[in-house]
């Protein structure tokens, strides 16, 4: 077991330098290949108008003369251990994780990124919590109520919300529940410090208009795999030992049925922590969604270079946890 | 002393889209304490559903049952299913064909029988773990206490029925009913097993109903064996009675037709022509009458119209349902086995030399 | 392990028991070995060991008779089976048919053998396709290997089925419309299509009810009488074996143990493991006849479990559950000998044997 978990993990770190080698490919190999000097690249970091000058001092700063693999050392040490800038004329030091400085702003990314981060993780992990309680729920309800009403119509109000898309979903719900009636008025970003009543109220609409794509889809998955387990023989075996029948529906096919369930809880989480995209902007939340939008809409690289790599390794680090657990739920699969 | 368990006109059907499947029709048997039932069929003769009747496992689903299941005097049927819920597993066990599928995997051996002990008695965990150890060494299985925490993936075939078998006798049952319960081992497990239900049940003092399709089987453990067909009993009585003098057609066509150790070789088996019939569509009259070869000497059809009652013949106990008269069973079966000369033919395969191949 | 020269055997081993002349066998193996490699590594996976799944057996099965071969889980039964029709390839060894070494070969060298070997399947309701019709499955060898057969495909389809004994009119049936004996002609008829000269078939009726049972043996028998074929039937059932083989095989943890015309074996039994297996067979006479007290006392009673493939013990693998087993059970390994012409044994203390050596417990009785 302990040996499967390094295994894991190093398969995890490799994962994650591949990751930073293609990404950092995109945005400094490609357009070299494609033709661009280093001065053409620098240009794009100095912003509207450049100098000459200036855009020389930037790619002396940056370091974009130096061989590639000289620039992607850099790079990686830089979120590893922080870097220092020289253009000649001052140095200016980005601590770890260095992320590069935005095109916009001159800022350092990381600290927005990390100023964003709450933003999502609340959006993300409030309605994961709700899709994940409310879906299998109804999925179990309908499994063991087969073909009844409630199944029919809880699959089929599963299909619409699986099928409706979340900006569609989520401005209806604007409109009803915080226009129309003034049910949650004003809905913005609080963060959780400043006011935690304030923080959950706002947070419900996002939170519902998520968990609902979600917990459709998980209520479908959950009953098919309680269907199958229900049919299985050694709940035939419980049944037969006298357990009372919701014994037998929760601790032996529940349990059954959710490994899969929870194993795509987590990639999906994992996506869903890298930006809500939809959701953010529908609600106009500052998450790292909207950033990534708002990075792509102004060609920033260094920001979606920092973006890819926060969402990269959230998605790899789900996978491994992921894969852990599932070996821990299904002995089986240890063995 | 009342029996311990008995079955009285016990139909169990299902509805389904093709039709009203009636899966038993008219099942009715007696069992003592401590003794052995066997009951013999292939698939779609009723076996299995009747096991599952018996311990209340169609609650919940489709089936239709009516008659009387009577356990010490308690009628099944008609009882709470919370009653039943009671009763199963406690006074009335079943272990299953195939104890791969049957066990939860998720769940280590130990806790599976823990877990069947504590739903019936209030006992403290430590209680239950020392009593399921005492199982799996009762039921032959080494190193009891170390083997209580592994997964059912971790044990062989025949180890994995034992711990069945440990998980059905935790309770100390007064009824046992094993499903097929060496079908899927190996033969030399079989054995193991088979020595293993019957040591247990002289044990426990339970008695056994043990479902299978094959004679040696049932041969092996039963004291009385039924013989169903379709839903119905086609022969009933005491295991002597049912090999020494079978009663019935397709009790002479299922041993006519197997391959036996014991007998010399045959040259030539004598299958029973067709296929078990559809329980939606049962055959009128009497189920088994397309497959069966004595038709002609029941007079005016009565096969093919006519259902015929379970009647004993000559000796007590031993009932049959057909229409041939007693003294034509007799008859036939005496043609039939006379072909067969148990022990005596072994002189010439003592020769050495391999029978000749007759033209078929 | 011999290659492309046959060097003859020594006369005591590794040749097969046959009542012909080894230049009539249609079937000859020779060491056949099958390993499944296991590994282990944190990283870097390498070899720990092996599953000795098949360990050098030596068979031949002459032309137009039934070799049966049996044993149970883990015996390496089945993957003999899988080897003789290629569906898997050997680790070492040879596997001669009809004078063609097919041994190592590539999918598209074996394709034309395919029409001499072919393989009946246990499962009538899993080794159907059930998206094609009757006559598409039976006529798929015959597309597949692009067979000009007079009369055209759909006329050769419907004499198989008719050969079966089913109705030819079923041709665009489905195979959930028919039952499990049936589904099992229709395997043996697609089996039948490309007229081979060697089947290979994997318990063809333990997954059918009792009494359709006799009627497929019945059909395999005629079969073979009316079209010359010859027969592995690979089972687990030793009556079912006894009833269609001329020739019998007993494997254990991948060896054969016992090899010897079917008569012998079943009358005489020399290796303990046969004499264990056939006394457990549980015979259809009941508790109170003469017959049948007489069978439970002559059982043998072996007590755990197959060991493992992965670790089969040493030198005699059967000697952790063996009666008799002595020293040397337990550091030399029984070469397969001929004890009586016909009659092959791997044992230091074979059963039935008049040359028993001293010390070892008496020949435990006859089966009946």
């Amino acid at each position: 077991m302990i040996y499967f978990i390094i295994r894991r993990l190093i398969l995890t770190v490799f994962l994650l330098l591949l990751v930073s080698m293609i990404t950092f490919a995109i945005f400094f190999l490609v357009p070299r290949l494609a033709g661009q000097t280093a001065y053409q690249l620098a240009a794009q970091y100095v912003g509207r108008n450049p100098i000459p000058s200036e855009i020389k001092a930037v790619e002396i700063k940056l370091g974009l003369n130096a061989p590639l693999y000289l620039q992607y050392g850099r790079y990686i040490k830089g979120i590893v251990a922080g870097i220092h800038y020289n253009n000649g004329t001052d140095i200016s030091y980005c601590p770890f994780p260095c992320f590069g400085y935005s095109f916009r702003n001159q800022q350092p990314v990381w600290p927005q990124l990390i100023s964003d981060a709450p933003v999502t993780l609340s959006i993300a992990i409030g309605a994961s919590v709700l899709w994940l309680i409310g879906g299998v729920s109804i999925g179990v309800l309908s499994a063991l109520r087969r073909g009844s009403i409630f199944d029919r119509f809880s699959m089929g109000v599963a299909l619409a919300g699986v099928s409706l898309p979340v900006f569609f979903t989520g401005l209806i719900a604007l409109e009803l529940f915080s226009y129309k009636w003034p049910i949650f008025p004003n809905v913005h970003y609080v963060g959780i410090t400043t006011n935690p009543l304030l923080w959950a109220r706002n947070l419900v609409l996002p939170w519902i208009t998520l968990a609902f794509l979600y917990a459709a889809l998980y209520a479908r998955l959950t009953r098919a795999g309680m269907l199958e387990t229900m049919g299985e023989d050694y709940i035939r075996t419980a049944r037969a030992k006298g357990l009372p029948e919701r014994t037998v529906v929760l601790k032996h096919g529940l349990r059954a049925a959710l490994t899969p369930i929870v194993t795509i809880f987590g990639l999906d989480l994992g996506l869903l922590l890298g930006g809500a995209i939809l959701t953010e902007t529908t609600y106009s939340f500052p998450g790292l969604g909207q950033f990534t939008i708002l990075a792509i809409q102004n060609q920033d690289l260094p920001e979606i270079m920092g973006v890819v790599m926060i969402a990269s390794f959230f998605i790899v680090v789900a996978n491994m946890i992921v894969d852990i657990l599932y070996a821990v739920v299904d002995p089986r699969v240890r063995f | 002393m009342a029996p311990l368990l008995e079955v009285s006109d016990l139909r169990i059907q299902f509805q389904t889209d093709d039709g009203l499947v009636r899966a038993v029709d008219g099942l009715s048997f007696t069992l003592e304490r401590g003794r052995t039932l066997g009951i013999v069929g292939e698939s779609g003769s009723g076996k299995s559903v009747t096991s599952m009747g018996i311990m209340g496992l169609h609650q919940g689903t489709k089936a239709r049952i009516t008659g009387y299941i009577r356990l010490d005097g308690e009628d099944l049927v008609s009882a709470s299913p919370a009653r039943v819920r009671e009763l199963r597993g406690s006074k009335m066990s079943m272990i299953f064909q195939d104890p791969l599928s049957s066990l939860h995997p998720y769940y280590t051996v130990g806790a599976q029988i823990m877990e069947a002990y504590r739903v019936h008695n209030k006992v403290s965990k430590q209680a239950a773990r020392n009593h399921a150890v005492d199982l799996l060494g009762r039921v032959g299985i080494p190193t009891p206490e170390s083997r209580l925490d592994d997964y059912p993936h971790q044990f062989s075939g025949g180890m994995r029925q034992r711990v069945m078998i440990a998980m059905a006798l935790s309770c100390d049952p007064e009824l046992l009913i094993a499903d097929e319960p060496t079908t899927a081992l190996d033969v030399t497990v079989q054995a193991q097993i088979l020595d293993l239900i019957s040591t247990l049940q002289s044990e426990f003092g339970s008695a056994v109903i043990i479902i299978t399709h094959d004679l040696g089987v049932v041969a092996e453990l039963s004291d009385d064996i039924l013989v169903m067909y379709a839903g119905r009993i086609a022969e009933y009585g005491a295991a002597a009675d049912i090999f020494g003098r079978p009663d019935h057609p397709y009790t002479w066509g299922l041993l006519a037709s197997m391959p036996r150790l014991d007998r010399a070789r045959e040259t030539r088996l004598v299958p029973i022509p067709g296929t078990p019939p559809s329980l939606i569509r049962v055959p009128p009259g009497c189920p088994f009458h397309p497959r069966c070869r004595y038709t002609e000497l029941v007079g005016g059809h009565r096969c093919q119209t006519d259902v015929p009652p379970l009647r004993e013949a000559v000796t007590p106990g031993h009932a049959a349902a057909c229409h041939l008269t007693a003294d034509q069973r007799a008859r036939q079966w005496a043609d039939l086995s006379a072909d067969k000369l148990p022990g005596e033919v072994q002189a010439d395969e003592a020769a050495g030399e391999p029978e000749a191949r007759e033209p078929v | 392990m011999t290659e492309q020269t046959q060097t003859p055997p020594a006369p005591e081993t590794g040749r097969a028991a046959g009542t012909e002349s080894d230049g009539d066998a249609l079937l000859q193996v020779t060491d056949l070995v099958r390993h499944f490699p296991v590994t282990r590594g944190v990283v870097f996976r390498h070899k720990v060991g092996a599953v000795r799944a098949v360990d050098g057996i030596n068979l031949s099965v002459a032309r137009g008779r039934t070799l049966g071969l049996v044993g149970e889980s883990g015996c390496g039964k089945t993957t003999t089976g899988r080897l003789l029709t290629r569906l898997d390839e050997p680790t070492s060894g040879q596997i001669v048919i009809d004078g063609h070494d097919v041994t190592h070969l590539r999918a598209g060298q074996m394709r034309p053998m395919r029409r001499e070997i072919q393989m009946i399947f246990q499962d009538p309701y899993s080794s159907l396709n059930p998206r094609h019709t009757v006559g598409a499955i039976v006529g798929a060898p015959l597309r597949l290997q692009k067979v000009n057969v007079a009369g055209g495909v759909k006329r050769n389809v419907q004499e198989l089925l008719e050969l079966v004994g089913l109705n030819p009119e079923h041709y665009n049936r489905y195979p959930h419309e028919f039952s499990g004996g049936q589904r099992q002609r229709i395997g043996i008829a697609r089996t039948l299509a490309l007229r081979p000269k060697l089947i290979v078939a994997d318990e063809p009726v333990s997954a059918l009810d009792v009494s359709i049972q006799a009627q497929v043996i019945n059909l395999l028998e005629d079969l073979q009488d009316e079209l010359g074929l010859t027969y592995v039937v690979i089972a687990h059932d030793l009556s079912v074996v006894r009833h269609i083989s001329d020739q019998v095989a007993v494997m254990y943890l991948g060896k054969i143990v016992e090899i010897a015309d079917r008569d012998k074996l079943y009358f005489k039994p020399r290796h303990p493991y046969t004499v264990a297996l056939l006394s457990a067979v549980p015979v259809p006479e009941p508790l109170s006849s003469p017959t049948g007290q007489r069978e439970r006392r002559q059982r043998i009673r072996l007590e755990g479990d197959v060991p493992s493939p992965l670790l089969p013990p040493p030198a005699c693998r059967f000697h952790t559950r063996c009666w008799k087993a002595q020293a040397i059970c337990r550091t030399e390994e029984p070469p397969l000998r001929e004890l009586i012409p016909g009659h092959q044994v791997a044992c230091h203390f074979p059963e039935n044997t008049p040359q028993v050596p001293e010390g070892s417990p008496e020949s435990t009785p006859q089966p009946a």
